[in-house]
């Protein structure tokens, strides 16, 4: 609060007056930045902050963005941006190439998480003035956090010249926290209007504070209905949220499964290297993002295809290799497979590395959506929902649609009675399974977004996935699909109240109870194909 | 004699016992008589490790007879050696006494540790041997009871009953993990003491806790020999190969399989109880999806539908992984793997299968 | 017919004997070391490096000759993140392979489950994680950091400089979050955080779907007073909780989070850039500025012919726990296990971060704290560190049931669990 307050007298009282004396300053600031101590880097911001100098902003950004360098050599700060394994040197003060340097050979001007919050405030001051609106809401955004008179005065002066409306609805928030604590009760009343229904938090805070030692009886009337209104709010943007984290959830589920309800519920293949046919697909993200360390997006998407086509081939490899000697036998598939998943998961551990590897998330996939102060819709959860959709929309497609798809099903319904009828059932088999591997591949792509990419990805899912698809009904695509949702929504909903640990075993008595009354799950198989 | 009659007919086991019994005399004969410089002295890491192995084919025999001869692939019969394991546990718990790391008369450590002031319900009786050694059987029992009647009842069958019984292991094993149930989280119970006021690190109670196992096995298996080759024994093969006749010439197959799982169960249970004071922890992860897995993969590979079968494919099983995990520890995975591939592959009827001259009934 | 039965199970009974008979006594010329750490299962991911950092150590003291004259010869066994098979394996290491010392375990439980066979067989473990306390064997030696030195400093850190008034106190469900967070509940009560000021949350192993507690997470923190989060999260857990945080906005300047379990292995599993400026609180960081710390970096990533290999803090543990256990031996001129234990009080030798860290009485060792923020590189920068060095506490001063207690393995006292107050020692399982 008190750090705000000092920029901005500074920052109104001193702009450009004395040219030639900050200019000293600011060199001297720099010459501080070198210091390992904070709290002389702090001071020195201050000054560089309100120094005018047009390198200002340049350096103060540079610091924030780890961009700022001493040559240990030369013993001057300098901006430093990488390039391959070097560092591209720029002088700060004339813009001149200072040519590459190995890192070594240089020493980071390193901040801390308050050093971190000072920079960010006086790059917000900066930009109050900022043409980009987008600049100038983040800085106000800033400012909110510790709102006083002063603070206020400065908004109340800006907001005559703000013409973006939603610069201005936050200024008038901002000031509206500031008069709050006003002696003047009209002041109050009207800085309740302003805050009545607005979510964020800091309103809330405020109203709660003047419910506290307010003595006028009116005012305290309009702060507890705005206190109410907000509190609908809350409880509304809480339902969504936890709808939210319930699709989102249930996609993954979804996500995970549905691979597996074409090699289980279509092949009756228990496969239990199920887990790392997706952990497979995760690798190959890694791989993919390591060939194009530059461009992780395109690597991402890239890498889509490319799971698909290893899961897939190591599925059909598993099918060719494996399962093929097994049909008639189901639940040795079963042993056979989980002899596969060690395999697969050493193999991992001694090509890779027994280490979690790191995967990039692009980014058009991080941040998220801001609904309102309380509501925000994550970005990467978004696109994994709608990537859901779209590989179950295609599954589907593939199944009903193509000539694949009719095959597949004729032989899973009735096998002596396909070949007969002139299917290939042994290509049949192959491809199925390797659709059902390289969905799961896909999946792998999505998880790698979201958790470890590791040996033991798989595992987790594995079990997980069975639940999903015995739940919906083996060999029906919807039933996964539902279940996957269900499961998903019902865990977020038992969550907050009975915590993780036991949502998921309420879920899995659940499960086990409703198969009492469903022997056959959400949407049983009917006909002849049950029996089997 | 009772015991000629049940294996009359049964080669394999007949092998088993007098296999049993020959391993009983011998193995503490080599320990304590053989000399430790000799190379046929028997280490007491030797007879824990033996020790352990038997207790693991009594639980995969129990597995033999749900699967072998009811058909029922039960992917959660650790959740039922796990909970007698517990039990036991929690006498060995109790009969630690003040000498915990705390001193208190009562509480455990870890209750201690979690600032719990008074002993769970749940907890009282387990200081007496006769109480926990009932709770061993009844704990497993009554589960695999409730579990089998609301299962059987409503027909869920096949991969279904699996993926149930995986659930319900699953389930467990989240609960244990739960430091809220009094059973210690994660580290699980550990540290004990002494068993009927015998030390447990004692030789003579290792030797002896061996010789409850290996004698325990030999009932065990001479109870389901005798279960399988009783009518109802018969009748559950019926069951096995066709359900729905069987249901239809009038018998209740809902409870012969109800019996038969219940009893499997316990037998789980008993083993659990022996593993534990030999290797001196029961934690969660014994209720692992993944072990149950493995369990029925020791009874695929010795051969299913032959009991004895179960107790070779324990034995070797666990005997490789003991090795391997200490030859090659980088890549013991490939071979257990391989191994699991390859004896599905070509040798569907286990190594008990090389054996057999007629072919199952 | 019974008569074949009869041989062929007596066949089967020699076979089986057999294969329990223990080798031949081993090659005199070497000394054995014992590393047991999961090299497969869940905790592969951690403790393979530690596998990787003995065989270096053990490398690199051949080279410079040996010990005592011989050569050391590592026995790698797997124990495959299995805790009953740690207790099998940690018997086979000392009975069968007859090694002198055991180098391993990560996770509390291992330890937990190997301990006795330890103490039965009067063999020694060097345990190089930091963990919860309240322990205090005579065969084991705690080179990791016990709750005094991490979790306090870090507390003490948060509320003097970053001004922390609230508090989460989120870990996994199991005995190390659970101790140290009842530590610090403690703690933070005496020195008059109020209760609704501290929240606390547990979790399963390997939680991944955070969304709902980071929500919770950012309410809680909206009250209006500075709030960060103590993070005694497991491994596996940490990158999609790190992930949920960057994606919904949490960022270190408003809550930062303060981790015990994340270091530089950690990190090289994630995307950094959206956690800059978050915490974590340990004895060594890869970043120290040390001679002694560039050149292990350099043998290290030679030894691994990996450049880009990381370090962390329970490597810099085997580095001290392994020298003090070689200088021990020297002084012993043994390596008989109580002789080494007698030795081993009071052996100093150099640490990673340019000073010298001494075995205890107690048998922690003393440590420097750091406290480090994480940068976009996926390393840590060094904002805070102690003055001096500080002693492992095996038994907590925060604690209703411990704070009685000390622990001394020199003679006279010879107690790792004695009472002050009653003048008794417990809970030891020799006579």
């Amino acid at each position: 609060m008190t750090r705000l307050l000092f920029f901005i007298t500074l920052f109104f009282c001193f702009v450009n007056p004395l040219q030639a004396d900050t200019a000293s300053d600011f060199d001297a600031a720099l010459e501080q930045l070198k210091q390992k101590n904070f709290a002389l880097k702090s001071d020195a911001i201050k000054i560089i902050a309100v120094s005018g100098n047009p390198q200002a902003r340049a350096v103060l950004d540079a610091m924030l963005n780890g961009g700022l360098f001493m040559r240990k050599k030369e013993k001057d700060l300098v901006f430093a941006q990488k390039q391959g394994s070097n560092y591209q040197l720029t002088a700060i003060l004339t813009g001149e190439d200072l040519g590459q340097l190995k890192k070594r050979k240089m020493k980071k001007v390193g901040i801390n998480n308050t050093l971190r919050s000072e920079l960010r405030s006086a790059l917000a001051l900066l930009s109050l003035n900022n043409p980009d609106p987008n600049e100038r809401l983040a800085a106000v955004n800033n400012m909110l956090g510790a709102i006083d008179t002063v603070s206020a005065a400065t908004l109340r002066d800006s907001l005559e010249n703000e013409n973006d409306s939603s610069v201005q609805e936050v200024m008038r928030l901002g000031i509206a926290l500031s008069d709050i604590s006003s002696n003047d009760k009209k002041v109050r009343l009207q800085a309740i209007s302003v805050l009545d229904g607005n979510l964020y938090p800091a309103a809330w805070n405020s109203l709660t504070h003047l419910m506290e030692k307010e003595q006028d009886q009116a005012i305290k009337d309009a702060a507890r209905q705005a206190l109410h209104s907000i509190d609908v709010k809350r409880q509304m943007s809480g339902i969504a949220e936890t709808l939210f984290f319930g699709i989102s959830l249930g996609s993954v589920l979804v996500l995970a499964a549905i691979g597996l309800a074409i090699t289980f519920g279509v092949m009756g293949v228990i496969n239990m290297a199920h887990g790392e046919l997706i952990m497979l697909g995760a690798y190959t993200t890694y791989l993919v993002q390591v060939i194009l360390p530059d461009s992780p997006g395109t690597a991402l998407l890239l890498s889509i295809p490319l799971a698909f086509l290893v899961s897939g081939g190591v599925g059909v490899l598993i099918e060719r290799g494996v399962i093929r000697h097994l049909y008639g036998r189901p639940l040795e598939t079963l042993l056979a497979t989980f002899g596969v998943s060690l395999i697969l998961q050493q193999l991992v551990r001694v090509v890779i590395s027994p280490q979690n590897v790191p995967v990039t998330n692009p980014e058009w996939m991080s941040g998220s959506i801001e609904i309102n102060s309380v509501l925000s819709l994550t970005l990467n959860r978004l696109y994994i929902i709608a990537f859901c959709l779209l590989v179950f929309a295609a599954l589907f497609f593939i199944l009903k649609k193509t000539s694949l798809g009719l095959q597949v099903r004729a032989v899973a319904q009735n096998r002596a009675m396909a070949r007969a009828m002139g299917v290939r059932s042994e290509r049949v088999d192959a491809l199925t399974f390797g659709l059902g591997s390289g969905i799961a591949g896909i999946a792998g792509v999505a998880l790698s977004q979201l958790t470890n990419v590791g040996p033991n990805l798989g595992q987790s899912y594995t079990i997980d996935s069975f639940m999903v698809v015995v739940f919906g009904g083996v060999g029906n695509l919807w039933g996964t699909l539902v279940a996957g949702m269900t499961l998903g929504i019902a865990n977020k909903i038992m969550e907050p109240w009975a915590g993780a640990v036991l949502a998921k075993i309420l879920i899995l008595v659940f499960i086990i109870l409703f198969i009492q009354k469903r022997p056959r799950g959400l949407f049983p198989q009917k006909g002849r194909a049950a029996e089997g | 004699m009772g015991v000629f009659r049940i294996l009359k007919d049964d080669r394999g086991g007949q092998m088993l016992l007098l296999f049993l019994s020959v391993v009983t005399v011998l193995i503490p004969l080599l320990h304590l008589l053989v000399p430790e410089s000799s190379p046929f002295h028997v280490t007491t890491y030797g007879i824990t490790l033996f020790g352990k192995y038997l207790t693991y084919a009594l639980l995969a025999v129990a597995v033999d007879l749900v699967w072998g001869y009811l058909g029922i692939l039960s992917l959660g019969h650790g959740a039922f050696f796990a909970l007698g394991g517990y039990a036991m546990g929690m006498y060995l718990m109790r009969q630690v006494g003040d000498r915990g790391v705390y001193g208190d008369p009562l509480l455990p450590d870890f209750m201690v540790f979690l600032d719990w002031k008074e002993l769970p319900w749940f907890w009282l009786g387990f200081d007496m041997f006769w109480f926990a050694m009932l709770m061993v059987a009844l704990i497993p029992g009554v589960l695999a009871f409730i579990f089998g009647w609301l299962t059987f009842r409503s027909r869920v069958t096949g991969v279904y009953l699996s993926i149930m019984t995986q659930a319900l292991t699953y389930a467990l094993m989240l609960a244990f993990f739960r430091n809220e149930m009094g059973f210690g989280g994660n580290n699980g119970l550990t540290d004990f003491k002494d068993i009927l006021g015998f030390n447990l690190q004692d030789d003579a109670t290792r030797i002896a806790l061996f010789i409850a196992s290996a004698v325990a096995l030999a009932f065990g298996y001479l109870l389901c020999r005798w279960i399988v080759s009783s009518k109802l024994g018969r009748v559950t093969v019926a069951i096995r190969d066709a359900e729905d006749r069987t249901r239809f010439i009038g018998y209740r197959v809902e409870y012969f399989k109800l019996w038969v799982f219940t009893i499997s169960a316990v037998l789980a249970g008993i083993a659990g109880a022996l593993y534990v004071p030999q290797v001196g922890i029961i934690n969660p992860g014994e209720f692992s999806p993944l072990y149950s897995i493995e369990i029925v993969i020791w009874v695929a590979i010795g051969g299913r539908y032959t009991l004895y079968g179960a107790v070779i494919g324990a034995l070797l099983v666990n005997y490789a992984k003991t090795l391997l995990t200490g030859v090659m520890p980088e890549a013991w995975l490939f071979a257990l793997g391989g191994m699991f591939i390859l004896i599905t592959l070509f040798l569907p009827h286990g190594i008990a299968g090389l054996f057999r001259r007629r072919k199952p009934a | 017919m019974l008569k074949s039965t009869i041989k062929r199970s007596m066949i089967a009974a020699g076979i089986t004997a057999s294969m329990l008979f223990t080798t031949a006594a081993a090659a005199e010329e070497t000394i054995k070391v014992g590393i047991l750490h999961s090299l497969s299962g869940t905790m592969a991911i951690s403790e393979t490096t530690l596998k990787d950092t003995m065989l270096m150590l053990i490398d690199e003291q051949n080279k410079k000759g040996g010990l005592l004259g011989k050569k050391l010869e590592a026995v790698v066994v797997d124990p495959a993140s299995n805790w009953p098979l740690f207790a099998e394996k940690a018997r086979e290491l000392v009975q069968k392979e007859k090694v002198d010392a055991v180098f391993g375990c990560w996770t509390s439980v291992s330890r937990k489950s190997v301990l006795p066979v330890f103490e039965e067989l009067n063999s020694l473990l060097f345990y190089p994680v930091q963990y919860e306390g309240e322990e205090s064997s005579k065969n084991v030696f705690y080179t990791g950091a016990a709750p005094n030195q991490q979790a306090i400093p870090a507390v003490d850190y948060l509320m003097n400089d970053l001004g922390v008034k609230r508090w989460v106190l989120a870990g996994t469900d199991y005995v190390y979050p659970r101790t140290t967070n009842k530590i610090l509940e403690a703690y933070l009560k005496a020195k008059g955080v109020a209760a609704e000021d501290i929240m606390i949350n547990y979790t399963p192993f390997g939680h991944s779907d955070w969304q709902t507690i980071v929500a919770d997470i950012k309410k809680f923190g909206a009250a209006g007073k500075k709030t960060a989060v103590v993070s005694t999260i497991n491994g596996d857990a940490n990158v999609p909780f790190y992930k949920e945080l960057g994606n919904q906005g949490v960022s270190a300047e408003e809550i930062p989070v303060i981790a015990f379990s994340v270091g530089e292995e950690e990190l090289s599993g994630i995307d950094t850039k959206p956690l800059v400026g978050h915490l974590a609180a340990w004895n060594y960081f890869m970043s120290v500025d040390a001679e002694v710390n560039d050149s292990f970096i350099e043998a290290w990533q030679a030894f691994t012919k990996d450049d880009k290999r990381v370090s962390n803090d329970p490597m810099e543990a085997h580095y001290i726990g392994f020298n003090m256990w070689v200088e021990a031996v020297k002084k012993a001129g043994t390596t008989e296990a109580g002789a080494v234990q007698d030795a081993i009080i009071g052996v100093t030798v150099p640490n990673l971060s340019g000073g010298f860290s001494a075995m205890m009485p107690n048998h922690h060792v003393t440590k420097p704290v750091l406290i480090g923020e994480i940068q976009d590189d996926g390393q840590f920068e060094i904002v805070w560190e102690t003055s001096g060095l500080v002693a492992g506490d095996a038994w907590s001063d925060y604690l209703e049931g411990s704070k009685d207690i000390i622990s001394d393995w020199r003679a006279p006292l010879s107690c790792g669990n004695y009472n002050v107050k009653t003048a008794k020692c417990s809970g030891q399982n020799m006579e």
